[in-house]
């Protein structure tokens, strides 16, 4: 068959003169002589592994959010409403329970602020870091190891060592904050303090991973861009807020996508910081609300349709920058 | 050597040696910050319980040279042992066959969507991609359903239960097993994609024109040429799967089959308070195979997470 793509018709074309001289395929070769087929025994059984757990599984996940599927037994498909979106952003009784159900809304919210707190500060402690390891330091790998650490660790882990260092009687923090005459305060507990010292956790944890990302950026700028911008007697500062960071734009984003999907899989470490499913309400986020109605409520189907808000939201992130690394043609 | 110094020269941000001496400063101090919560677990995972006071928790345990730092014990870490065992031998079970099949698929996908190349190939590979980015709160409720109620998984493993070692709860482990596979194979694909776009073609080429069928390809040329990416996907994975409490809570969700993140979670805590030494050595323990990997294989890890 015809290929459409130039190049492997270039390639191919040798390959076939070869097999044509054996007298045994043609030009107008079966659909089986392709290559997407003749390579398909590779891709296709990973693709429909995917295709089954992932897509159809959010798929079916959308299904199961317009049931009234809660409790125990199985979901009932014959149904099909918007209730439980109806209840995630008004509240209210649902027909599925006796009880009243929250909105969202807090939960989002407090997705939100972490998401953003923590992917900007961690951003800004990898550039600067990045930036300070580019300096013709020695034992530049040794400092990016020991920087880079906290991510080779568990959530589950982390939160454990900062439920240590967070503790009001024997935590470090704490230690600290006395040696300069302040507290102790009750940070873990405390409504206004918990958003904050989840956040700061995460970015102990990551960013490391900024740091690397930029620094990556930064070996790729031509070394004739310090030196031009030396030239034009730019000063320091002043030549890396204009010269230098502008063309970091791309391990930004790049940067930025990661770390904002990782806030939200923070699940893990607020279950194991809060010991389970109840963080109370100034650290609930919307993974830790899905998981709670769903395993810990039975309220499956509402489960689901704040799975589907998670997913939205997640999408709304990815699909722009996997679109244009498309439209770069860098996938 | 010459361009070496003169980028130097150019691109230090700190001309003399006292901003040198600052920028020194700065980075062990970051290296610190980094490293406390680590080392003040360390620290508190040797000291007896009996005689833990939680003061000056960051110092190694010293009792009676230095007092209020506690006596040396490796009590807690016996403690973590027996409280993580089985979590532990789970753990393994689950991570060694996820890594290696979720490598392995994604060696071959990214073979089939790269090396060999044909139209419309991208977009399933853009489904690849975006796999990675899927919060798996997304789909967790079909995934319970699929495997507790859809997949006859736990009859089959009643029978099997007669063989040594076969244990009936094993079957969680292998829905498991199959979940970080799926969940883990885009970001394989993605890692293998990166390094058979930088392999030249012309051995490709020339062993297509020799008549080489695709396997023999793939076989002979270009998994030899994978070993080093092997390498790094294996260590992301194993990092991730090994880290992992979402899945495990969901598809194990209690019992026998229970994984180390998942007995980690409730240990150390009971009704007279927290047992800090014990909770620190379990902390410890559950990390250390992925410290270890980390401390010995960092460069790869690191090349790993920059992808």
């Amino acid at each position: 068959m015809r290929n459409p793509l130039t190049i492997l018709r270039q390639r191919l074309a040798a390959h076939r003169e070869v097999r044509a001289d054996g007298g045994t395929a043609t030009e107008a070769g079966s659909i089986l002589d392709r290559d997407s087929v003749r390579s398909a025994p590779f891709w296709l059984p990973p693709f429909l592994l995917i295709g089954l757990f992932i897509y159809g599984a959010i798929i079916w996940n959308i299904v199961l959010s317009l049931t009234d599927f809660q409790g125990l037994g199985s979901p009932d498909y014959s149904a099909l409403d918007i209730e439980n979106y109806v209840i995630a952003f008004t509240g209210g009784t649902p027909s599925w329970s006796s009880l009243t159900v929250d909105p969202v809304w807090n939960a989002a919210w407090n997705t939100v602020v972490l998401m953003v707190s923590f992917s900007v500060v961690c951003l800004a402690v990898g550039l600067v870091m990045a930036i300070l390891v580019d300096q013709e330091i020695r034992f530049e790998n040794t400092f990016r190891t020991i920087y880079l650490l906290p991510m080779s660790l568990s959530f589950v882990v982390t939160a454990k060592f900062w439920l240590y260092m967070y503790n009001v009687e024997t935590g470090l923090v704490n230690l600290i904050l006395g040696a300069v005459g302040v507290g102790p305060i009750e940070i873990v507990q405390n409504p206004d303090l918990k958003l904050a010292a989840v956040a700061f956790a995460l970015i102990w944890q990551f960013s490391g991973y900024a740091m690397i990302v930029y620094l990556a950026g930064l070996r790729a700028i031509p070394t004739s861009h310090f030196e031009a911008a030396r030239v034009d007697g730019a000063s320091t500062i002043r030549m890396y807020w204009r010269v230098i960071i502008p063309q970091l734009r791309t391990a930004t984003v790049s940067a930025l996508v990661v770390l904002t999907v990782f806030s939200l899989k923070a699940f893990d470490f607020l279950f194991s910081m809060y010991g389970g499913y109840q963080p109370g309400p100034s650290a609930d986020i919307l993974a830790t609300r899905m998981v709670r109605e769903a395993y810990a409520n039975g309220n499956w189907a509402y489960g689901s349709a704040i799975a589907v808000l998670l997913f939205i939201m997640a999408l709304a992130i990815v699909a722009p920058y996997i679109y244009t690394q498309y439209q770069r043609g860098e996938l | 050597m010459s361009t070496e110094t003169g980028r130097a020269g150019e691109r230090t941000l700190f001309g003399h040696s006292l901003r040198r001496l600052i920028l020194y400063l700065v980075l062990l101090g970051m290296g610190a910050f980094y490293l406390i919560p680590i080392e003040t677990g360390l620290m508190t995972s040797i000291i007896s319980p009996g005689t833990y006071s939680g003061n000056l928790p960051y110092l190694p345990p010293l009792e009676p040279l230095v007092s209020g730092t506690g006596a040396f014990s490796l009590e807690p870490w016996r403690g973590a042992l027996d409280g993580l065992g089985q979590g532990l031998v789970n753990s393994v079970i689950l991570v060694v066959p996820a890594t290696i099949l979720s490598g392995l698929l994604g060696s071959m996908a990214a073979f089939g969507l790269t090396t060999i190349s044909w139209r419309g190939q991208i977009g399933i590979y853009i489904l690849f991609v975006a796999g990675i980015f899927i919060p798996y709160q997304a789909v967790l409720v079909p995934l319970t359903q699929f495997w507790y109620n859809i997949v006859p998984l736990r009859s089959m493993f009643e029978p099997l239960a007669a063989l040594p070692l076969v244990e009936t709860y094993h079957w969680k482990l292998l829905a498991l097993i199959i979940t970080h596979t799926a969940y883990g194979l885009p970001i394989c694909t993605l890692l293998f994609r990166a390094h058979y776009k930088k392999l030249s073609d012309e051995m490709v080429e020339a062993a297509q024109l020799d008549g080489a069928s695709i396997a023999t390809i793939y076989r002979r040329i270009i998994l030899p040429l994978s070993i080093p990416m092997f390498a790094v996907v294996f260590i992301y994975q194993f990092t991730q799967i090994w880290n992992d409490l979402l899945f495990a809570l969901t598809i194990v969700q209690f019992g026998d089959a229970a994984v180390v993140t998942q007995e980690l979670v409730g240990i150390g805590v009971s009704q007279s308070g927290t047992n800090f030494p014990l909770r620190m050595a379990a902390a410890l323990l559950a990390a250390l195979p992925t410290l270890l990997v980390y401390i010995f294989f960092g460069d790869k890890f690191a090349k790993g997470v920059a992808a």
